[in-house]
């Protein structure tokens, strides 16, 4: 899909310290990955080095379903960062996975920025690449499937 | 042995510097914290060298031990700092100079922010680096990267869970510029604002307007805290620290959004034990001051403070009940942070104060219980309740 910001804001680059690495791969592949304990079968998100449930070390990062829900979202009009000058407004979504212990990931929801947002509506990933990009990245961008 | 900070310790003194819009304070940020330190103590009538400990919030910049050479202090005892941004430290602060003089690790501590917005950063700007890691790399490169925009998201979910209607936000807004226009220290101060300004203001990100959201200040606030044994050796009658408390749910920190319970302004494991510090519930709370980040902050913290019901907010939530003298809950007596200034909330503490003292520019009758609610949504967060001389 074509970038649904302009270019020009932070890139995401995995974390020195290794500890998202996976999930940056996984999506590179259109893949969408989690972290799940394998001592006691917790999902979390965002990455730690431990379960919040069970404190096991033994975390494996898990493919969950290219679908969630809308759990809360927003229109965003207010430019804070110059690459947004010429933006207009846009929406930020914050997208649950009900079966997944309730995790929780963000991303815009694509379309038209002025569209209706329903909370709870079904909503699809979709990939965002930016193979050229220094570093090079992936995006997941959300699309409704049912509103 | 009766573990608790009730009535041990008063605040004796309060000072401001005059409240400037970001970048235009003529002093350093290092001097506004010395001038609202000298005006504290000028306040408590006594002099800076009797200071003893500074405690502080929000990686104020101003460090003590400069501080204390800067007054000449000779016994430096306790420099204290509460971590977190924001204002979530502006009670936590308190209550850390409290049990300092409580316990007798210090005799007289100044609870200090000072802020210069020009020397320094914004708060209200995304960040300017090519690239970003971590938990912002979650969240930054789609357009979420500001306060205002991580913390709609949780004020949507709560509107949308309890049928919050933008007029309760508004009400907020109103009563803190209303209050406003009664106090000349205030930077909005001759500047009020109607529903009709307020609608047609521009939205930063829904849900909220214009005017939903705090200032950015230049300026400092000050407070001196003293064994409650001592509090009657100053000029004002003394203003008791009833209850602070500060704390946050769990994983309140978690990040990418994914705490649990999400739409909250994370005061709900604080308030049991505000009250039962404080001895006291919220019918009891004369007049509130309450941190307005953004309104929906306000909004979630009246609700988890037990002053209404989730599902009353739409009725609650009017000018009138928020207004000074006669509203059921007088809130931002001062105008706050939306428009007395954005001291990080150590103003409201001050205003708090002079409540209690009878020298509110928009006094409420007969207080005796003043409340604090400091940084909502986010982590973590701090409360605080003083009372009169009645109240202990």
């Amino acid at each position: 899909m074509t970038a649904y910001l302009n270019p020009g804001l932070p890139k995401p680059a995995p974390a020195p310290d290794g500890l998202d690495a996976p999930y940056w791969e996984a999506v590179a592949e259109e893949r969408l990955v989690m972290q799940r304990c394998r001592a006691c079968g917790t999902w979390q998100w965002g990455p730690e080095w431990i379960c919040h449930n069970c404190h096991s070390e033994d975390l494996a990062f898990d493919e969950v379903p290219l679908t969630g829900r809308i759990y809360s979202y927003e229109r965003v009009w207010h430019p804070v960062h110059p690459a947004l000058n010429e933006q207009g407004p846009y929406i930020v979504v914050l997208v649950e996975f009900p079966d997944h212990d309730g995790a929780r990931m963000v991303g815009n929801l694509v379309g038209d920025p002025r569209q209706e947002v329903r909370i709870g509506a079904t909503v699809r990933a979709v990939f965002e690449h930016h193979r050229d990009d220094e570093p090079p990245h992936t995006l997941v961008q959300w699309m409704v499937v049912d509103s | 042995m009766n573990r608790t900070l009730r009535g041990a310790a008063a605040i004796v003194g309060v000072g401001e510097t005059t409240y400037y819009k970001r970048g235009q304070s003529p002093d350093a940020e290092f001097k506004l914290a010395l001038k609202a330190i000298l005006a504290a103590c000028e306040d408590a009538g006594i002099t800076p060298k009797e200071l003893d400990g500074f405690a502080s919030f929000s990686n104020d910049r101003s460090d003590p031990s400069r501080l204390a050479n800067a007054l000449g202090i000779h016994d430096l005892r306790f420099s204290n700092m509460q971590w977190g941004g924001g204002g979530g430290g502006g009670s936590a602060a308190v209550a850390h100079a409290a049990a300092a003089v409580a316990t007798g690790l210090a005799e007289c501590v100044v609870v200090f922010r000072a802020l210069a917005q020009g020397q320094f950063g914004r708060f209200g700007q995304g960040p300017r680096s090519n690239v970003v890691s971590g938990g912002g790399a979650f969240t930054v490169p789609y357009g979420l990267m500001s306060p205002a925009q991580s913390f709609a998201m949780k004020v949507q979910r709560f509107m949308h869970d309890h049928g919050v209607e933008q007029s309760a936000l508004r009400a907020i807004s109103l009563a803190s510029y209303h209050h406003a226009q009664a106090n000349p220290r205030a930077v909005m101060y001759g500047r009020p604002l109607d529903e009709a300004k307020y609608d047609a203001s521009r939205w930063i990100v829904e849900p909220f307007h214009l005017f939903d959201c705090c200032q950015e200040n230049d300026g400092a606030a000050a407070m001196i805290v003293v064994p409650a044994e001592r509090a009657k050796d100053f000029d004002h009658p003394p203003v008791y620290i009833l209850s602070a408390v500060t704390g946050s749910h769990y994983r309140a920190g978690a990040s990418v959004h994914n705490t649990p319970d999400y739409a909250t302004s994370n005061f709900k494991t604080c308030v049991p034990r505000l009250y039962d510090m404080a001895g006291c519930g919220p019918d009891d709370v004369d007049v509130l001051q309450c941190y307005e980040n953004f309104t929906g902050g306000v909004l979630m913290s009246i609700v988890e403070h037990g002053f209404c019901e989730p599902d009353e907010c739409n009725e609650f939530l009017t000018k009138e009940n928020l207004l000074a003298p006669h509203g059921k809950l007088p809130t931002n007596t001062s105008g706050g942070n939306l428009a007395e200034c954005y001291m990080h909330g150590l103003e409201l503490n001050i205003e708090a104060v002079r409540q209690i003292r009878r020298t509110s520019p928009n006094q409420v009758d007969d207080v005796d219980v003043s409340m604090v609610v400091s940084g909502p949504m986010v982590t973590p967060v701090s409360s605080s309740v003083y009372g009169s001389e009645a109240t202990v």
